[in-house]
């Protein structure tokens, strides 16, 4: 049983494990996963920000009009 | 969106910020802190920001008192309103912080204490606030207590724990400031721009939190 979660292991790295994008996000433990999560949450969240923005400066416009 | 190329700034540096703070060189190798030092470019900018927007409200305050515009008081309550977010993301943080470098979720110490009773006196500032119905009355009791809470606001966070003799807390009591644990300097790559960030995105929320409630009082008064 652990030989074969072994290979399937290695087979599962070494079908996702390809790109140079997945090389940096297995290096270092991982933790460039977690970096890219927060950033993601952030932009999102900034992006959200600015489209708030957006409406209220429409509603501005209207009122004024 | 009259000018927005601080907003952009405001996400930039903020993004820096994440990334840097953890990948960017660090001392992760003091003590009980470990790789927790990297929360200083996270739980210290809340505090920042509390500050700078505090200091600013008090300003608008000033305004209104010397203009009766009530503009301004409405800018210094959405500064106020959103110091408060950031305090308690500050308390937040800290108290997690603390759970797994010191062992405790929170401890009597001169600048946890301070905090929190700083946090309680804007607490009262949004209660008095919300209790007043005349709205130039509201503006003016509100203002004047902004004014006397500030110095007392300062004093709690800053002045009274350095002033203790112990304290688990950085740069209060008989402790060092991180500043003279960043031998290299690497904290501070990260640390003041992802605090400057934090700042104007704090500065952004409260102009949104203005023109959000200048348009309400418009709509009322029509």
């Amino acid at each position: 049983m652990r030989k074969y979660s072994i290979l399937l292991l290695a087979l599962s790295l070494s079908a996702v494990a390809q790109s140079p994008v997945d090389e940096v996000m297995y290096s270092s433990g991982k933790i460039y996963v977690v970096v890219a999560v927060l950033v993601i949450i952030f932009t999102l969240l900034a992006a959200y920000l600015v489209r708030l923005d957006k409406k209220i400066t429409a509603l501005e416009k209207k009122n004024e009009a | 969106m009259r000018t927005y190329w601080w907003k952009i700034l405001a996400v930039l540096f903020v993004t820096y910020g994440i990334i840097g703070g953890f990948l960017m060189p660090a001392p992760d190798n003091i003590g009980i802190l470990g790789k927790t030092i990297r929360n200083l470019n996270f739980h210290v900018p809340m505090w920042f920001t509390m500050i700078i927007l505090l200091f600013v409200s008090v300003i608008y305050s000033l305004m209104y008192l010397s203009s009766g515009d009530l503009k301004k008081d409405n800018m210094s309550s959405s500064m106020v309103k959103v110091a408060m977010l950031f305090g308690l993301m500050g308390l937040a943080t800290g108290s997690f912080w603390a759970r797994f470098t010191w062992g405790t979720w929170w401890i009597e110490d001169a600048k946890l204490n301070g905090a929190a009773i700083a946090m309680l006196i804007y607490t009262a500032y949004y209660i008095l606030r919300n209790s007043i119905e005349d709205e130039i009355k509201r503006a003016k009791f509100s203002s004047v207590y902004n004014l006397f809470a500030f110095p007392i606001y300062i004093v709690l966070i800053i002045v009274y724990p350095r002033m203790a003799e112990t304290s688990l807390h950085p740069a209060s009591g008989d402790t060092v400031g991180f500043s003279t644990l960043d031998l290299d300097n690497n904290l501070r790559k990260v640390f003041y721009l992802s605090g400057l960030g934090w700042i104007l995105m704090g500065v952004w929320l409260s102009t949104l939190k203005y023109r959000l409630t200048e348009l309400k009082r418009k709509n009322e008064e029509i």
